[in-house]
């Protein structure tokens, strides 16, 4: 079962093409890493899904609705994890904002929907800051607090946009092994312009640079490199891809060229 | 204080005062935690053109000025939506505009003059009883629309993406936030200045921000704080005969400074103190 169905979708924003010839497919309980370099559409795809913005040309189908319709079943996770900071809220009341019911305006308290948002922050190892203002919190603590939140509203897709960017090396291995908890019920899509993200948890890996390439296994090949940014994987980070040491093939090796 | 109160200028302008803090108390804390403070100075502005049309054509004061204030805050409203990093520009242009329109309106009709000083910093101890009566119903109306949308006020203001995603009708609330702010400032305006009202609408709520958990926490408490001051400005231009309108600004702003230096204290206290990262 297809979770998300891009076909042939292009955005034009301001006469310049964002995104051409766009077509994707995300089966359900996948994990698929969205990668590509800054400027490239990534965040656009995103907000596209979101139903943030329209297609220029193409359609978009999420959990077979339209993204409009379909976007209270999406777990929307922030890139920008500052926003607001000085704003008077606290972890807590942030998760509720998940939990409430899309339609109504006015939501009573249930104790058990204090209790729902109580346990999706447990279950981020957060619910012993959940009285705590947003504003007193760590990034990583902030981030943590929105992914309870997504998790709040039940979602089918969990999205989220640069995850690791407030996280350091150290927390970054076991943020991952979190998600991919998160992805036994649920299907995971996650943006980033860093390649570390290709860790072991990544199901599939999908490119955007205007275009997009898709590829159903963890793993990117030299010359998806070579169409996303332009220059070589030993230009990019020959570091950290070589000597991170994770016990898994990175990157395809060169002779082993896809059709 | 007590002896004042005989008065009757002196109980409506304490009522006056009380009411605009609590609207603005409202009002103010949307506007602080949505950053929409020069809008509303422009709106606050630009209502004076309202002024000057009102007198020009001889309408009645309030539909007039209110009619040309909303009008002025959706476009303001509109174009900042859209094209967010000019906001400030064409929010300063209006701004200015609508002042001047206002003024050569005034100039332009016969046999009448607006005093500008009245406009600025309003008239709070020759408040009519009428004035009150239609604070409280706008003040009360505003209560309610508050209370019900306070959920997704919330969302809206603390993340408007995220909001929009989870079907808050965004857009709508948007507009009728600014239209609601439009009729408060002219409203208040009239009755304690110009001045005094970006004074209440910002300074009270800015103090609070800091102690309060919630939205609702920071309303009563700038509505609270707002009361404080009025009361206490009321009270120093009584006693040394000052204008009440800059009396009720000196005190909040001493305040304000106050806790800014508070708060340096705190952060400098070393342990035992939450620090931001």
């Amino acid at each position: 079962m297809a979770i998300v169905e891009v076909k042939d979708l292009d955005f034009t924003y301001d006469g310049q093409v964002v995104l051409q010839g766009v077509d994707l497919t995300v089966r359900e309980s996948d994990f698929v890493a969205i990668i590509g370099p800054n400027g490239g559409g990534k965040t656009t795809l995103l907000k596209l899904l979101l139903g943030l913005l329209t297609p220029t040309r193409g359609t978009i189908e999420v959990d077979g609705k339209s993204p409009r319709q379909a976007s209270p079943c999406i777990g929307y996770v922030p890139q920008n994890v500052h926003i607001n900071r000085s704003f008077p809220i606290t972890a807590l009341d942030v998760v509720l904002m998940g939990e409430r019911d899309p339609k109504k305006r006015v939501t009573r308290r249930t104790a058990a929907s204090r209790e729902a948002a109580l346990s999706a922050l447990e279950r981020m190892d957060m619910a012993e800051h959940s009285d705590r203002k947003m504003g007193t919190l760590s990034g990583g603590q902030r981030q943590r607090v929105f992914i309870a939140r997504a998790l709040a509203t039940s979602p089918k897709l969990l999205v989220l946009d640069e995850p690791t960017a407030s996280i350091d090396t150290k927390g970054q291995t076991e943020f991952y092994q979190l998600l991919s908890e998160i992805n036994k019920d649920i299907t995971v899509l996650v943006v980033s312009h860093d390649l570390l993200v290709i860790s072991r948890y990544v199901k599939s890996v999908a490119c955007v640079n205007k275009s997009l390439h898709y590829h159903d296994q963890a793993e990117i090949t030299d010359d998806m490199l070579g169409a996303m940014y332009r220059c070589s994987v030993e230009e990019i980070c020959p570091v950290e891809l070589v000597a991170h040491g994770l016990p898994h093939r990175v990157l395809a090796e060169h002779k082993e060229q896809p059709q | 204080m007590i002896e004042a109160l005989q008065f009757d200028f002196m109980r409506n302008a304490l009522l006056a005062g009380l009411l605009a803090s609590v609207i603005c108390g409202i009002m103010g804390t949307l506007v602080v935690v949505s950053r929409i403070v020069f809008l509303s100075g422009g709106i606050a502005h630009a209502a004076y053109g309202g002024i000057g049309l009102s007198s020009f054509f001889g309408w009645p004061y309030l539909p007039g000025t209110i009619g040309f204030s909303v009008g002025a805050a959706m476009i303001m409203a509109a174009v900042s939506h859209r094209l967010k990093h000019r906001a400030d520009t064409i929010i300063g242009v209006i701004w200015a505009l609508g002042m001047a329109i206002g003024i050569i309106l005034v100039d332009l009709t016969p046999g009448y003059n607006v005093d500008l000083m009245s406009y600025l910093f309003g008239s709070i101890l020759a408040v009519p009883r009428s004035d009150l009566y239609v604070m409280v119903i706008v003040g009360a109306i505003m209560v309610g629309l508050t209370t019900y949308y306070y959920q997704d006020l919330v969302a809206m203001s603390y993340d408007e993406e995220f909001a929009q995603i989870r079907g808050v009708p965004v857009r709508r609330l948007y507009f009728g936030l600014i239209v609601m702010l439009a009729v408060a400032v002219v409203l208040v305006i009239q009755v304690v200045g110009l001045i005094l009202v970006i004074a209440l609408l910002t300074i009270p709520p800015f103090i609070v921000e800091k102690y309060a958990k919630s939205l609702f926490q920071m309303m009563v408490g700038a509505s609270l704080l707002g009361a404080v001051f009025t009361v206490a400005g009321l009270w120093l231009s009584y006693r040394y005969n000052l204008t009440s309108g800059a009396s009720i600004i000196l005190v909040a702003g001493v305040v304000f400074f106050l806790s800014l230096a508070i708060d340096k204290l705190r952060i400098a206290g070393g342990p035992g103190t939450q620090t931001v990262s």
